[in-house]
């Protein structure tokens, strides 16, 4: 961060979930979804945060906006501990803070248009001198995502995947948030519509100032949108870089693997590098460093010890025994 | 050699609320015994309604015209009964999301040596012991025990290997393939394409795979043809399309992944303007039209018919039309 303080940081996050034995099963033995992850977010900044299902990468971006409750650690948003703050001061607080969410169908109500869907953020937080003047908002926010105003009055379902996207994100930058959590927010778009939302997100931080965490697990896109990358594995983070330097030269073996199994553009390229293996249960994680059972260069310590997230030079950190030598 | 397969002026109709939807209006498609096709466009180009009609499963919809060969046969003329020996035993498919196209109440093996019992008469006793095998040859990491387990108990990639299995359990000559990996996280999306190719050699399989990833398509595909509202508009072998794209939709396609090597963070992709036009009532003239970047006189009111090219190459765009410029 360059020593300029972050306008997000997060220390030292767990959150655990109990698993289900079976349908009917009691509560069986806990999940550790998130594991101790220690992440900051500079204010304008936009960090990737990439790894596969069940990494993770969700349940931390829930819990940095408070849509989740953390078993431990601590949040602070522009030097105020969130997680201390009583519900009233927290709710006057979370206009700062917002999500978009991965599927625009799921994620706005069928029954409301467009316009109170727009509208209902400016209220809760008593935007607005009226209801005629939160409708003009709405106008104004539809069109800076790109939606004439012709939608206020129709329903979600008249849109395609691509517009609800849109309508989500003007949802979310109603109230002048300074930080969005984007969550997967074009992989259940069209490819060819999926460009048209990263350039709006990208013309909106510029426009806005807004700070990402951009959570995705295409590291080509990552790579375009994010500033600094952050790689998690079974809840912990496992490599954090500028966007550059991981990608030029990543060196935790798990990110490098990532990199290589992206598949390739040009068909006359070597096929992709196969890494073994799935992903282990977060019930029963492997002993030592969670990736060992599927690792290259795993080594005895590995599997005795786990290893800690170094720092490597000021701006990477890694947690590899073997990389890190 | 005649083709294996021979797909002529396809249409598919179904209906919905808002009138007939012409899923697939016109398309021919020819596949070359040992060859892996990728059929390639966004949702609701037809794609997956191309590749369900050669099983004739397009039910609620039906196939309104059309002619189509295969192993030198009328598919149309059979009887159901007839077809039904085509589909699992000449004609494998794998579905696209394997958690729902797996029975949860029966074991994995029962599911992959039931299409034996069918087609090859084998007893309950040989298709358990052939399953066994066959979930061996997909890779299924302890073969034994995962015939015996339920479709709930294995992972997203592990499905996707069960569903092959059955596939190609009674060893069609033809396998498609509907969006094998885009459910998968990307090391277990390599994992499925390395065995795809290594099974694709095995059995000297011809492969008709359906998906929106140039990715994927660089990875396996020999030929592809890139679909847009209903049609084929463009044809041509893998390494041409990547090389030379010759339809604006297809380059729009292109353009808008972003880059693998360094792009320049921030850079706005090339999106394509505009949506996948409303297949209830296709734009006249070329239906991509509306959102051509090269746009010129007759597409907005004359249907550019395909032609063929040097080079095994097929486009439909007026701007290869012979005269044009």
């Amino acid at each position: 961060m360059n020593g300029v303080s972050a306008l997000l940081e997060a220390r030292g996050l767990v959150k655990s979930f109990a698993a289900r034995a079976g349908l009917f099963g009691r509560p069986g033995p806990p999940l550790r979804a998130v594991d101790g992850v220690d992440l900051d977010v500079g204010a304008g900044e936009t960090v990737g945060l990439v790894g596969e299902s069940g990494s993770g990468k969700s349940t931390t971006g829930r819990l940095l906006v408070r849509l989740a409750e953390p078993d431990a650690g601590a949040i602070r948003f522009d030097g105020v501990d969130l997680l201390r703050l009583p519900p009233r001061p927290l709710r006057r607080m979370r206009r700062h803070f917002q999500i978009v969410f991965q599927d625009p169908y799921g994620a706005l109500n069928p029954r409301m248009r467009v316009g109170a869907l727009v509208a209902e953020p400016l209220t809760i937080h008593g935007i607005g001198t009226s209801r005629a003047d939160r409708r003009e908002r709405a106008a104004q926010l539809l069109d800076e995502v790109g939606l004439d105003r012709g939608a206020l009055d129709k329903y979600p379902h008249a849109f395609s995947g691509g517009q609800r996207q849109r309508i989500g994100i003007a949802r979310a930058i109603a109230c002048e948030p300074r930080f969005i959590v984007a969550d997967e927010p074009v992989s259940a778009l069209d490819p060819s519509i999926q460009a048209q939302i990263v350039n709006l997100l990208m013309d909106l931080q510029e426009r806005r100032g807004l700070a990402y965490l951009f959570i995705a697990h295409d590291l080509r896109l990552v790579r375009h949108v994010a500033h600094r990358v952050a790689v998690m594995y079974l809840g912990k983070i496992v490599e954090e870089a500028p966007a550059e330097e991981l990608y030029a030269r990543p060196l935790h073996p798990y990110t490098r693997a990532l990199l290589e199994a992206a598949p390739r553009r040009t068909p006359s390229a070597p096929p992709a590098r196969v890494l073994p293996g799935e992903p282990p249960s977060p019930v029963r994680p492997p002993s030592g460093c969670h990736f060992h059972p599927r690792c290259p260069l795993a080594e005895a310590v590995c599997l005795r010890e786990e290893p800690p997230l170094v720092a490597i030079g000021e701006r990477r950190r890694v947690a590899c025994h073997v990389a890190t030598r | 050699m005649p083709p294996l397969l021979a797909i002529e002026n396809l249409h598919v109709r179904y209906d919905d609320a808002r009138g007939e939807v012409r899923a697939v209006d016109g398309l021919d498609l020819t596949l070359t015994e040992g060859e892996t096709y990728a059929l390639v466009g966004e949702s609701g180009c037809g794609k997956t309604a191309t590749a369900y009609s050669i099983l004739r499963l397009v039910e609620p919809g039906r196939i309104t015209d059309g002619r189509m060969t295969f192993e030198g046969r009328d598919l149309m003329a059979l009887s159901e009964r007839e077809m039904r020996k085509v589909r699992g035993a000449s004609i494998g498919l794998s579905f696209q999301e394997p958690g729902s196209a797996l029975n949860p109440v029966l074991k994995i093996g029962t599911q992959v040596g039931e299409s034996l019992r069918i087609h090859k008469g084998l007893s309950r006793k040989e298709a358990w012991r052939e399953a066994v095998r066959l979930l061996g040859e997909v890779a299924l990491p302890d073969p034994e025990r995962q015939a015996a387990s339920y479709a709930h108990e294995l992972s997203g990639g592990m499905k996707q290997r069960a569903m092959l299995a059955i596939a190609l359990s009674c060893r069609p000559r033809l396998l498609i393939a509907d969006e094998p990996t885009s459910a998968l996280d990307v090391t277990i999306q390599a994992q499925i394409l390395a065995l795809l190719r290594a099974l694709k050699t095995e059995y000297r399989l011809t492969v008709l795979l359906i998906t929106h990833d140039f990715g994927v398509v660089a990875e396996i595909a020999d030929r592809v043809g890139v679909m847009y509202a209903g049609r084929i508009v463009e044809e041509a072998p893998v390494g041409a399309i990547f090389t030379e794209p010759k339809h604006p939709y297809t380059r729009a396609l292109l353009a808008a992944i972003p880059e693998d090597a360094g792009d320049g963070r921030g850079r706005r992709l090339r999106a394509l303007p505009g949506q996948v036009p409303d297949p209830v009532a296709y734009p006249p003239g070329c239906r991509f039209h509306p959102r051509c970047p090269e746009v010129f006189a007759p597409c907005g009111a004359v249907d550019p018919q395909m032609r063929t090219l040097p080079g095994g190459r097929r486009v439909a765009c007026h701007l290869h039309e012979p005269g044009s410029a």
